[in-house]
């Protein structure tokens, strides 16, 4: 293959692929430690009615809007979330499963009800994204990286989700000893003065951040693989914090490459001539990554627990 | 015409849809219950989307084999095999790894379902139009369905809640105490599995009316529901199916009855119109309650201490209090005593002496223990124990108004 077909079709949508799994990926190494994993979740699920309020506020498929309202969504499902667990003091695995359905069913009724024929709005865009068609148009091979031209054509998507990954890491950069303190020992982290409670929100706040950006990109369903594949992955593979990050970063692109290589290319390979869903193969590749992990992974068993 | 399909006015189909529909959302409800008390309600996401490879398989299999691929009952076997697959690599994530139960959930719902949308591009490319059908099972169609599907849902839905009621007591005995459980020869792995047995049989056969992402909220929102009315667990059960059914069956007629609206999204909003109804107006539990409660709590808090400074003549700021005497009669609007009131502020000044002692005295420990500010002494001791503390006393004194 060479660049002239190369950067203009695969390029693109390999970098942001990679880039929204990392962006995902780094704030789900502590929602996994703090076994809040299914956040991500809920959070991608209640994307779906934000974006289509945002849409039928503003009647256009605009993205400046639809990120907020998928940002102002994610923030009211999690205070539901916590009005339902604490008003009617009921678990939050059920209080978040609660939430998340009736958002949902609530986004997906207004969207059937709406008039959104006219435009490029379903759910089924919602949950596996439009990965393949966010290509370049205007890069002729590789020395387009360096034509001011045809950089100003590349995809928006790809702006939004590298700015979305530099505020993940800022964010994981700023407050890194006391995210890991509170993760590992809330009550040590309180008695250290960390405001663990609004730790823990701003966590949340910032994976919805990540969760929208990759949403917009590439869909729900690489969303929730990437919040939690990677980082349980890694999580088998070191005792250390830091090393778990890296290593999740490093599932998290290998799946993302290796995923959108496998959809496009693998049916070519094997002898068919129609690519298959780069999201869902992405999802596929980060569940195998993990299965991989599970069975040899140098930490994978409980520490203190009998070898078997 | 929507009475009409409450009635099962609207033609035969249409009828089955309801009813089979009904008797899922009952099944799931008491289903539920059981998954909820024992704190589990989130497995049944990873459940419900593990459906999909399997769906897909099947139908590759199906059209492989020269059958329709649409065929209802093969895709249902599918979706069983593969979810249940789903369940073993959730529990077997859990058990052999260091990964926590959420982790393990959410890996195999998100790599399941992603695996299901690959195979769904594989089955679109096999031919247009042969796959149209499948994409209703993300989010469940009863428009246009067939009788013979009406006929899978509405048995399925019979049978799962015929097999809940017969294992209604081990689950009950499981979900509270899986030791005594245990002791009384139950097998809690094999009951465990029983019960994420039926909550598959749930998922699957749901899958055609309201979709796979959304069954699971017929299994998590009616029991949470049911949990405010009551503390007993075959009551919650049938609550709990109550509410189901009651979601599915005004659900599925109000599909019946405009096409258009996607069942499984009216089922949920229903169910949760029920739950925030509970969640307010429930007894004990809900949340009016509470804050009546801590109302009359309030107040009671008030009156004793404005007593107590009536009593020692003392003034009076706080508002509320003053309101609350004047209701009472008990004192006029310049904080000065009525009779009643003195009389009654000489009483609660007495039960505080008498409380005092009781605290002291080490013969009455245990009727101390139950002091908290508020209670009268007369509910916790005998009226000779208070006329011995009395004795101790003395005689009463005048308060000086």
């Amino acid at each position: 293959m060479n660049g002239a077909e190369f950067v203009p079709l695969s390029l693109t949508p390999i970098l942001i692929g990679v880039l929204a799994a990392i962006a995902c990926a780094l704030p789900g190494n502590f929602l996994v430690l703090r076994k809040q994993a299914l956040i991500g979740d809920a959070i991608s699920h209640v994307v779906l009615p934000g974006i289509v309020v945002a849409f039928l506020i503003t009647g256009a498929v605009a993205a400046a809007p639809m990120m907020l309202g998928a940002a102002g969504a994610a923030l009211i499902a999690v205070a539901m979330i916590e009005a339902i667990r604490r008003l009617g003091n009921i678990e939050p695995g059920a209080a978040m499963g609660l939430t998340f359905t009736t958002l949902f069913a609530a986004g997906v009724l207004l969207l059937e009800q709406s008039d959104t024929s006219s435009v490029h709005l379903d759910v089924e865009h919602a949950l596996y994204g439009n990965l393949e068609s966010l290509i370049w148009l205007d890069a002729m091979g590789w020395q387009s990286l360096f034509d001011p031209i045809a950089l100003a054509g590349l995809p928006p998507e790809l702006g939004r989700v590298a700015v979305a990954l530099m505020g993940v890491i800022g964010f994981l950069w700023l407050f890194w000893r006391p995210l890991m303190i509170s993760t590992f020992d809330e009550s040590f982290a309180q008695a250290m003065g960390v405001a663990t409670n609004r730790l823990g929100v701003a966590l949340v706040m910032v994976a919805a951040l990540a969760a929208v950006a990759a949403f917009d990109a590439v869909g729900s369903i690489i969303v929730i693989a990437m919040f939690i594949c990677p980082p349980a992955a890694a999580r088998l593979m070191t005792n250390r914090l830091e090393h778990q990050v890296v290593w999740s970063v490093v599932f998290a692109a290998l799946s993302a490459l290796l995923g959108y290589v496998f959809a496009g290319y693998g049916p070519l390979w094997l002898g068919f001539d129609h690519a298959v869903s780069a999201a869902g193969m992405i999802a596929t590749v980060s569940g195998a990554i993990l299965a991989i992990a599970a069975v040899c992974a140098p930490h994978r068993h409980r520490s203190g627990a009998p070898a078997t | 015409m929507f009475w009409d399909a409450l009635t099962l006015q609207l033609g035969y189909n249409a009828s089955l849809v309801t009813v089979g529909a009904t008797l899922l959302g009952i099944s799931a409800g008491v289903t539920g219950t059981f998954l909820y008390l024992r704190k589990r309600a989130l497995v049944s996401d990873a459940i419900s989307h593990a459906t999909l490879p399997g769906v897909g398989i099947a139908f590759i299999v199906m059209v492989a084999l020269g059958g329709d691929g649409r065929a209802l009952p093969g895709l249902l076997l599918g979706a069983a095999v593969s979810s249940w697959i789903g369940l073993l690599c959730v529990s077997w994530l859990t058990r052999l790894t260091r990964l926590s139960e959420d982790a393990a959930i959410g890996a195999v719902l998100s790599v399941f379902f992603g695996f299901g949308i690959v195979l769904l591009t594989i089955i679109q490319t096999m031919g247009a139009g042969r796959a149209a059908g499948l994409e209703s099972f993300l989010l469940g169609a009863t428009a246009g369905m067939l009788f013979n599907d009406a006929l899978v849902i509405a048995a399925g839905g019979t049978l799962t809640l015929l097999a809940v009621l017969i294992l209604r007591r081990p689950m009950t005995l499981l979900a509270f105490d899986p030791e005594y459980a245990a002791t009384r020869g139950i097998n809690v792995a094999r009951m465990d599995l029983a019960i994420m047995a039926l909550a598959m049989a749930v998922t699957v056969i749901g899958l055609k009316i309201v979709g796979l992402i959304l069954i699971v909220a017929m299994l998590i929102i009616p029991p949470v529901t049911a949990r405010f009315w009551t503390d007993r667990t075959d009551q919650m059960a049938l609550i709990s199916g109550l509410c189901g059914g009651l979601a599915a069956w005004i659900g599925a007629s109000m599909s019946a009855v405009a096409p258009a609206m996607p069942t499984g999204p009216i089922i949920v909003l229903v169910s949760f119109a029920l739950f925030a109804l509970s969640l307010m107006l429930a007894p004990n539990r809900g949340v009016l309650a509470a804050y009546l409660r801590h109302r009359r709590f309030q107040r009671r808090v008030h009156m004793r201490q404005g007593l107590l400074a009536l009593a020692q003549s003392q003034p009076i700021y706080e508002a509320y209090t003053m309101r609350l005497l004047k209701q009472a009669k008990l004192a006029l609007p310049d904080g000065v005593p009525t009779d009643a009131g003195r009389a009654r502020a000489a009483k609660a000044l007495r039960d505080e002496k008498r409380w005092e002692l009781v605290r002291a005295d080490q013969a009455f420990e245990s009727a101390a223990a139950l002091y908290d500010g508020l209670r009268d002494i007369e509910t916790v001791l005998t009226a000779d124990q208070i006329n011995e503390i009395d004795q101790r006393i003395g005689g009463p004194k005048e308060v000086t108004p």
